[in-house]
């Protein structure tokens, strides 16, 4: 549809749902008209249904309305029904925001009209700043996806891609594919009875990447520079012998596996002993006896093997890993019973403190005690070399000290993630050779060639932003596979510490995630959580005083700086949560749908009483995410909260703009109340930081507020859940009690 | 309805001036009246009892339970074994499901039995008289030959060990078996659900050599009932009842307690529901009278 | 009887799971425990034992040998089967204690003296004397295990409960004569003897 020239905007007010019982829409009309200046205003019994769907329809075709405020339910109701091509469209929440959740009863018409009048105010005044989203069609987009590691994760995801029908280009560091996984003589069993070792199929699989058509494999070769975004990355591949092949692809996962907890660091548990191996030795001598009598590497029959489970791993002392690594419980039953099988009479002992076996681990490691398996509760303290290995360890059953001996001793160890250069050490690095520091650009450059996997030309860095422990950042429950990368997903125990399966499944999902992102970067649409949204952010660069807030506080790495060291937005990279906008001092950077105006005019829009009248208004702004669905949800159970507030949605709290908040409380607003996610270790943040940095700016906001002579306990920020329905509820209506308490804003009356 | 017909088991405490001589006698009013000819079978033997485990080791015991399967088959042919007793039940029915899992076991078991000329062929069927009642009459069909109601009477139902595990009845659960509650219910009583002790054990054996540990547990299993407001506690085992009334003498002479709680088997209730007399349900068998059951019987 | 221990000991060797699995009922389920003690938590006389299931079956595996059989917690079992219903991994641990106990007091390493031990051993004397048991001598022999003395003094204690069973008909004097016991008594003397001569040439018992 071609946009008019010229905007024209409308109002349509439902009285449905009991909206038009319970406050006056005549009113509501007459507002929208003369303070929200909307050229038509229609006011209909039951707006979402086909007439008065049809009702704005025609209005669009015929009347050529560009802009359309629909008040009525909450946004995230009747999205179907109101969704209109073309047009620019507010909600005011009359139903959930007011109805709902404003005491019922004439005692309370008053204040509920009012709460009514001012959100048509808000609709009325958002859609009027807005435009439609116009979207930004990449034409020489790539479809073509990089896998960049050639082990079980690696080659799952090569072949999930592939058999969808895309391209996938697949970068092996060593001379072969197979990882880690090659290296197994057996693996875990996937099926049902679990009862036995199974090959592990990597020759197999290694065959069908090699031979498929829609596959290109790099062995021996690494990235040399990764640079664009998705849908258009260029990659430089290099091979050991010199070469740089480039290749443009739309999307990356990394499946660069992991690497075990070097047991040298291990000299108490016999670490760097000739007759104590970790697992991945155990795997090299069991391949070498292919099924015959397991030798070590002195040539001497094993008789006796001691497994001890958790080395250097579960550690509290913070010296070795403090994580479990999932797998390694598991592969000491599998390597318990390679002895077993072999020889019933070798004495098989697996130490463990809490056995952790996953999935239907359970059954294999009944099995291995069918087979004569010991499993001994204990923690080992000590494992003594030679050529006979003594075990000293707590029996935690018996709660004695006690010693074993074994021919051989397996150490648990576990998995270190091979993720690339740490941002956390890699930032102040760069920050010291940009200063100028030659000792600080050597160790710089070394860093980037010797450490990182993936060498973004990021200005953020070269590698995905690390959580816990040197894993990817991806959150594990709520949205796995996704990175702060946009178009970069993590897979397998690069992730997460995880087994065979669990890599294959997590593949998998990586390579669905894959695919959506080159198909999203294709149509300029973002990726979740904002998946399908068209906006992106501009800057008026004339504004911009480079002071780079926006380049470094973009959770996903989507701003470089340009060579005149202005921000350039990699819009393909961006998550549109606002969270540039909401960092930008001067205010430069906007959505075509969301901006500081978007939001700015609607905390204008509110007609703010007299002192005199007793009546407070605070200004909640909710996060999109978790905050306003739980609003809504206290809507929907009738909970009641005060008729004083006023809720703005906004796309994180990441985005919000210190500018509302002083323009709030300027014109004269008691309080001002921030909504978001949790935040920190344990964050829901859609964003990932978002929430965190909301909570940072506001931490910074008191100086402010004394300035203008008011109390810092009048600006608050919760983290909520969207399960919170009850709590939001609760945090309103004490947080107006405790404003009651302050008395009036001071600013009354000034706006 | 046609009679049924089974083979008794009574075990050693139910017989005639035996421990549970009073479940005897009620078990045979009961099955009177709901028309059911129980023959006991002949010459039948000890079963071992779970305690009988340290001198007696396992062929052994196996071994004198297949004599009374034996002879169940021989005499009582496609009659269901049934066991009063708890342990007796337990005993007959774990040899029972050894033997029918091993082909081996049945080789050694019959070996022995041959020293006797008898040979054990794998057929009876080991019940409980619970399962019997339950199953083949069923809580509707129990009340059928009902004459009294028990209505007013607040009842405990202490299920015990043995009939419960490992076996227990089928439907029920381990930790929270209904069904004395629901006999108690049929019968017009009061069933006191949530009386908390009912799986507790009562010591078992280690009533006579560990006097002490086993009178703690009782002392629970008789309070209880106590705090749920029970005028009496029923049970499906001989031992149950025994060790249940019979120490509580010693624990208020040892522990300054008023226990005098009356412990009665279901058979006991059944008769008086069926209308018999105190005497037809053995309620002169009683240490601690039953008086209300007892009023009740004499209506 | 010391020869049998020895010869277990020296078949055996240090390797004291293998000996319980050939020779104690149900041996062969110990090696499945996973040492979770939800038989520990369900135990009725849980305060008196030295030794747990979970602990009993994890010195099995250790070796442990003389603690295990010289420990007097299998002899603490009221057989209530609580464990044994409740064990996640379905260990019949009420017969595997029945076992350990079974092998422990034949091989002579039980401990003496132990209460249930000697009631036990006298109530399989007891029963299997005539096929039946003769609750009353059970009662007496039990009261007299410790001589004449202790034995006047117990039953004393207990004359009055004596008293009430035999009020309610539930015991009888006569049967310190005789009492209830099989016709047959022959062929099931028979059959005990014949089925511990076999399970005595199987668990080496017997040379």
């Amino acid at each position: 549809m071609n946009a008019p020239a010229t905007p024209k905007y409308a109002a349509y007010i439902c009285s449905g749902c009991g909206i038009g019982d319970a406050m006056k829409v005549g009113q509501l009309e007459n507002i929208a008209k003369r303070e929200g200046k909307m050229t038509v205003v229609k006011s209909h019994p039951f707006l979402c249904n086909a007439e008065g769907v049809q009702l704005i329809k025609d209005d669009i075709a015929n009347e050529q309305v560009t802009h359309v405020c629909i008040a009525a339910c909450s946004r995230r109701a009747k999205t179907e029904a109101f969704q209109f091509d073309g047009v620019a469209m507010s909600r005011a929440n009359l139903r959930e925001g007011v109805l709902w959740v404003v005491a019922q009863g004439k005692e309370h018409d008053e204040v509920r009209q009012e709460m009514a009048a001012d959100y048509v105010r808000m609709g009325c005044a958002e859609v009027k700043k807005m435009k439609q989203p116009a979207g930004n069609v990449k034409e020489a987009s790539s479809k073509a996806i990089l896998v960049v590691g050639g082990g079980m994760s690696g080659m799952t995801a090569a072949l999930e891609i592939a058999e969808t029908g895309y391209e996938v280009v697949l970068v092996e560091k060593s001379g072969a594919l197979g990882g880690m996984a090659g290296n197994l003589w057996k693996r875990q069993p996937f099926k049902a009875p679990y009862a036995e070792a199974q090959d592990t199929g990597v020759a197999d699989m290694a065959a069908r990447v090699s031979s498929h058509a829609q596959i290109k494999v790099h062995l021996n070769s690494t990235l040399a520079e990764t640079s664009g975004a998705p849908g258009r990355f260029t990659v430089k591949i290099a091979q050991e012998s010199g070469a740089v092949t480039d290749v443009t692809v739309g999307a990356i996962v990394q499946a660069t596996g992991f690497t075990p907890y070097d047991m040298a660091k291990l000299p108490d548990l016999g670490g760097g002993q000739a007759n104590v191996v970790d697992q991945v030795g155990l795997e090299a001598l069991a391949k070498a006896a292919k099924g015959g009598e397991i030798k070590r590497a002195d040539g001497k029959p094993v008789k006796s093997v001691v497994f001890v489970q958790c080395a250097g791993q579960r550690d509290p002392s913070g010296q070795h890993l403090s994580y479990c690594s999932g797998h390694c419980c598991g592969t000491s039953v599998k390597q318990a019973m390679y002895f077993k099988d072999q020889n019933p009479d070798i004495d098989t002992v697996v130490m463990y403190q809490d056995l952790r076996l996953p999935g239907m681990g359970e059954d294999f490691y009944r099995s291995a005690q069918q087979k004569g398996v010991i499993f001994t509760k204990g923690k080992a303290s000590k494992v003594s070399g030679g050529d006979s290995c003594n075990v000293t360890f707590k029996d935690l059953i018996l709660d004695e000290e006690n010693t074993i001996p074994a021919d051989l001793v397996v150490l648990a160890t576990g998995q270190v993630p091979n993720a690339g250069v740490d941002l956390e050490k890699w930032n102040p690095v760069v920050t010291a050779a940009e200063g100028g520091d030659e000792a600080a650009k050597a160790q710089r450059d070394e860093m980037r060639a010797t450490q990182s996997v993936l060498k973004l030309t990021y200005r953020q860095g070269p590698d995905m932003p690390q959580f816990k422990h040197g894993f990817a950042d991806s959150h594990f429950i709520c949205f796995p596979y996704e990175t702060r990368r946009t178009g970069i997903y993590a897979a397998g125990p690069v992730r997460r510490p995880m087994d065979m399966l669990q890599a294959i499944d997590d593949a998998t999902g990586a390579a669905l995630k894959a695919i959506q992102a080159v198909e999203n970067a294709s149509v300029g649409r973002a990726a979740h959580p904002r998946s399908g949204d068209l906006s992106f952010p501009t800057a008026r660069l004339e504004g911009c005083t480079q002071c780079k807030r926006c380049t470094v506080e973009c959770p996903f790495g989507a701003i470089d700086e340009d060579e005149k060291r202005f921000p350039k937005f990699n819009e393909e990279r961006c998550r549109r949560c606002g969270t540039c906008m909401g960092a930008c001092p001067v205010r430069v950077i906007s959505f075509e749908n969301y901006s500081v105006d978007t939001v700015g005019s609607q905390v204008k829009a509110v007609e703010i009483p007299e002192e005199d009248e007793e009546k407070p208004r605070i200004l909640v702004l909710a996060c999109e995410n978790d905050a306003y669905p739980a609003l809504d949800m206290a809507g929907l159970a009738r909970m009641n909260y005060s008729a004083w507030v006023r809720v703005i949605p906004v796309r994180c709290l990441g985005s919000v703009n210190t500018i509302w908040i002083t323009d709030a409380l300027n014109s004269g607003y008691d309080g001002v109340m921030m909504m978001g996610c949790k935040k920190g270790d344990e964050y829901q943040c859609h964003f990932v930081k978002g929430s965190e940095l909301a909570h940072y700016r506001m931490s910074k906001i008191g100086d402010t507020l004394k300035q203008m002579g008011l109390e810092p306990e009048r600006v608050v920020t919760q983290e909520v859940a969207i399960t919170d329905n009850a709590r939001v509820v609760k945090l309103i209506n004490d947080y107006v009690a405790e404003l009651d308490k302050l008395g009036p804003s001071p600013m009354k009356g000034f706006g | 309805m046609a009679k049924k017909e089974y083979a008794f088991y009574p075990g050693c405490s139910s017989q005639l001036k035996a421990s549970a001589s009073n479940y005897l006698v009620s078990t045979n009013s009961m099955c009177n009246k709901l028309d059911i000819k129980l023959t006991e079978i002949p010459d039948w033997n000890c079963c071992g009892a779970s305690i009988g485990y340290c001198e007696g080791g396992e062929l052994p015991r196996i071994a004198i339970n297949a004599r009374n399967f034996a002879q169940a088959e021989t005499h009582l042919p496609g009659q269901d074994i049934v066991a009063t007793c708890a342990a007796c039940w337990l005993s007959a029915r774990e040899s029972k499901e050894r033997l029918d899992a091993s082909a081996q076991l049945m080789k050694e078991t019959n070996e022995a039995l041959a020293a006797a000329g008898l040979n054990y062929k794998g057929t009876a069927e080991v019940r409980h008289m619970v399962e019997v009642l339950i199953e083949d009459f069923g809580y509707e069909g129990l009340k059928a030959p009902m004459k009294k109601s028990l209505e007013g009477l607040k009842i405990a139902g202490y299920v015990g060990c043995q009939t419960n595990r490992p076996f227990g009845i089928a439907g029920e659960s381990f930790e929270n078996p209904m069904y004395l509650d629901k006999m108690v219910e049929t019968l017009g009583g009061e069933a006191l659900t949530k009386y908390e002790q009912k799986v507790t054990c009562c010591g078992g054996a280690l009533a006579f050599s560990e006097p002490e540990k086993s009178q703690k547990q009782i002392r629970d299993i008789v309070e209880s009932a106590y705090d749920h407001g029970a005028e009496m506690i029923v049970t499906p085992c001989p031992l149950c009842q025994a060790n249940v009334e019979v120490y509580q003498s010693e624990i208020n002479k040892k522990q300054g307690t008023k226990f005098n709680m009356p412990v009665v088997y279901y058979s006991q209730l059944m008769t008086v529901a069926y209308g018999g007399s105190a005497k037809d349900a053995a309620l002169d068998g009683q240490l601690i009278r039953a008086e209300k059951l007892e009023k009740i019987a004499g209506k | 009887m010391t020869t049998a221990n020895q010869a277990a000991i020296e078949r055996y060797r240090n390797n004291f799971l293998k000996e319980v699995e050939a020779n104690v009922e149900e041996g062969h389920m110990v090696k499945m425990c996973m040492q979770c003690g939800v038989c520990a938590g369900s135990c009725p006389l849980g305060p008196h034992w030295t030794h747990s299931p979970q602990k009993i079956f994890m010195m099995i595996r250790a070796g442990k040998r003389d603690e295990v059989l010289g420990s007097d917690s299998m002899f603490m079992c009221t057989s209530c089967y609580n464990c044994m219903v409740r064990c996640p991994r379905q260990l019949p641990i009420t017969h595997i204690m029945h076992g350990l106990a079974n092998y422990a007091h034949r091989l002579g390493l039980a401990p003496k003296g132990q209460p249930t031990r000697d009631f036990a051993t006298l109530f399989w004397n007891n029963l299997s004397k005539k096929g039946r048991v003769n609750e009353l001598m059970l009662t007496l022999q039990h009261y007299f295990r410790n001589g004449l003395v202790a034995g006047i003094k117990e039953a004393m204690a207990m004359q009055g409960i004596g008293l009430g069973m035999f009020k309610a008909k539930r015991i009888n004097p006569m049967e310190i004569f005789g009492g209830h016991g099989v016709k047959d008594l022959k062929g099931f003397h028979a059959i005990i003897a014949k089925a511990k001569e076999i399970e005595d040439r199987k668990k080496g018992f017997t040379a």
